[in-house]
């Protein structure tokens, strides 16, 4: 796939679909603060994928609604820690965190990309995303320095996220075209600013943080594999859609 | 149909600019979309007569921009624009800092807390967490949230009135 194609489609997908995620929480935070929270993540997450999708679609794409509602599992390019069901407020908590550390410093480079229309929108977004990453801290480190219950549970939720986390940075056969043609710095390069970043957070909690890059990783996202929960979630998202895709809304 | 000689003048800039004024964001319908700082350009052709009007989301994900185009075109057509064409892009990507000083005074007439203006300064998580009380002034206030009512508030705690207050985020 052309470079420029790959990137956008891994990072509008991974908006879509942690938007969606994210949208679950509506009416189930365990606080109302919460609640609103992670509804106007979603909301944010799916603006900021439709602003990609919109990219594509003038470098000649089919419609936002119809990449967003007609593909399949296999045709998605998300990392797989997107799609996972939200669990406790735990487990979304730290997908939160690692993720949006992630994402925040992603748009950060991707505001210098040679490819100026993805350039606009990441100086854009960036600026949402600091508030992502901002409400992503406090709690990470109110519940990682709290009660023994809440710091097992956030050690838990940490060490079984990790590795997904770690396919965020999924390599495609693109990426060496990606770098050198300066559209992106790179998943590896991208990757170390990541561990730098949520490090500084972890070490203000009680939380233990393993050898990282020691792990292994949990890969295939980004090149079509993905977990059993993908596909029920796409029909969920697009059900409304597909009674009538050419409904006028 | 006798304008072939004397068709009307394109109308001017200034009067597309007051007429706009008009235009009041649907949330917050204090403040003017070009005091918002939404409105990021305006033309006139001088042969059609026609109106371009450049918008740009405060918020990506903002639901009102759609609601927005449509009541800047609405209302220019009301006053007789021959054609209106209203384009939403990120050329130029909203920032708080485009909010004007009446717009910054509206804000605290539905009170809600202006955001604190950034300039060239390191945008970092002081500007976040601080805000002025729209309701006695005082800074002795505190950051609950980042996320509220609509994408652009933010809730904060006043010590001082003891108060909870809505700010327009600084971005």
């Amino acid at each position: 796939m052309n470079p420029t194609l790959d990137l956008l489609y891994r990072l509008a997908d991974d908006q879509l679909i942690l938007g969606h995620r994210n949208s679950e929480w509506n009416g189930l935070g365990p606080i109302l603060e919460e609640d609103i929270a992670f509804s106007s993540m979603a909301q944010d997450k799916l603006g900021h994928s439709l602003q990609l999708y919109s990219l594509l679609h003038a470098l000649g794409e089919a419609e936002p609604d119809t990449v967003a509602f007609t593909r399949n599992a296999p045709q998605f390019h998300c990392c797989q820690l997107v799609e996972l069901p939200i669990g406790e407020y735990d487990f979304s908590l730290t997908r939160h965190f690692l993720f949006d550390h992630a994402e925040l410093l992603r748009f950060e480079a991707l505001a210098t990309s040679s490819y100026e229309p993805l350039a606009q929108v990441a100086r854009k977004l960036r600026g949402e995303l600091k508030y992502h990453a901002l409400h992503a801290n406090t709690w990470m480190k109110r519940l990682g320095t709290a009660t023994d219950e809440a710091i097992e549970r956030m050690q838990r939720s940490l060490d079984f996220t990790l590795p997904y986390a770690l396919g965020i940075f999924e390599k495609t056969d693109a990426e060496a075209e990606i770098i050198s043609s300066g559209l992106f710095v790179g998943e590896d390069e991208l990757r170390g600013r990541w561990l730098e970043s949520i490090s500084k957070v972890l070490a203000q909690t009680a939380l233990e943080v393993p050898d990282v890059l020691a792990l292994t990783p949990v890969l295939g996202g980004r090149h079509g594999q993905h977990t059993e929960h993908l596909q029920p979630l796409l029909d969920e998202m697009a059900e409304v859609f597909r009674l009538d895709p050419t409904a006028d809304w | 149909m006798q304008n072939d000689a004397n068709s009307p003048q394109p109308i001017a800039k200034s009067q597309i600019l007051e007429w706009l004024q008009a235009v009041k964001d649907p949330e917050i319908p204090t403040i003017s979309l070009i005091d918002l700082g939404v409105v990021r350009g305006v033309e006139v052709d001088a042969v059609t007569g026609k109106v371009s009007v450049h918008l740009t989301p405060t918020f990506a994900g903002c639901p009102a921009m759609d609601y927005m185009k449509r009541d800047v075109e609405r209302t220019l057509l009301a006053h007789g624009v021959p054609a209106v064409e209203v384009e939403i892009s990120m050329r130029e990507a909203w920032t708080s800092d485009m909010l004007t000083e009446a717009g910054r005074q509206a804000l605290r007439q539905h009170k809600l807390s202006p955001p604190p203006v950034i300039g060239n300064q390191v945008f970092d998580l002081d500007f976040l967490e601080y805000a002025e009380c729209p309701n006695c002034h005082g800074n002795n206030t505190e950051l609950r949230t980042p996320f509220g009512a609509t994408l652009c508030r933010a809730v904060h705690y006043c010590h001082d009135c003891r108060q909870l207050f809505e700010q327009f985020k600084p971005v």
